[in-house]
């Protein structure tokens, strides 16, 4: 263990979790493959972020109305995650004009950052799972 | 012809191969995640724009809602519920579905 890494309360290593987010809600599983993991993984106290890019964006619109298709509307529970101590979210801000999109149009609080700071985080992280 | 596209225009080619390679008079249905395509401001918003002055332009309502793109739909674009899409099959002598 290295000096810089945090202990939690229980005396465990808390390590910097990123869960790296591409894919568009409800056309495959993997969005809500993910959101699973990132709420399983909070009960364990470690430092979550969570990036949203391509058409990862896509998960977190607003208005996500599934009843025509008969399949389950998770886009609430991202609203959820803050009770989980899941609070670093961001968007990549090259995914969000491409697709014509701005923060008033997702469902929770995001930070905006552009490709070279998405790459600083990225690098700050001591684990990544991408989805 | 009726033609389908049932992929994000970011994810793969889909939708660009189907409007590079369909007829004028065409019928173009978006489903699922290729509904992406009919939203206004995007990438790929100039490109459909210009199919429709050809080609007719559906997109699959219930896909639309279940992405929570309602309210960014291009103009011009025509909504069809699963009724709908029974018609323009009908209504076409043959259907070619872009994966």
């Amino acid at each position: 263990m290295s000096e810089e890494e945090m202990m939690e309360e229980g005396g465990g290593v808390v390590k910097k979790f990123l869960y790296l987010n591409r894919k568009a809600p409800i056309g495959t599983v993997y969005a809500l493959e993910s959101l699973e993991v990132v709420l399983i993984g909070a009960a364990f106290e470690q430092d979550v972020s969570m990036i949203f890019m391509d058409d990862g964006v896509y998960q977190i619109k607003k208005g996500q109305d599934t009843k025509g298709v008969e399949m389950k509307n998770f886009s609430a529970t991202y609203r959820a995650l803050e009770m989980y101590d899941v609070e670093k979210l961001y968007v990549s801000k090259e995914s969000m004009d491409e697709r014509g999109l701005t923060a008033d149009d997702l469902v929770v609080d995001v930070e905006v950052l552009d490709a070279a700071q998405l790459a600083d985080l990225m690098d700050d992280q001591d684990v990544i799972l991408s989805f | 012809m009726l033609h389908t596209v049932n992929k994000s225009p970011f994810e793969r080619n889909s939708v660009e191969t189907c409007l590079e390679h369909s007829k004028n008079g065409s019928a173009i249905l978006l489903i699922e995640d290729g509904v992406y395509a009919a939203t206004a401001g995007t990438r790929f918003s100039d490109m459909v724009k210009a199919a429709m002055g050809s080609k007719t332009v559906y997109a699959l309502k219930p896909d639309v809602d279940a992405r929570g793109v309602q309210d960014k739909l291009m103009d011009g674009i025509q909504l069809v519920d699963y009724a709908g899409f029974v018609d323009l099959v009908e209504q076409h002598d043959r259907v070619q579905a872009w994966l």
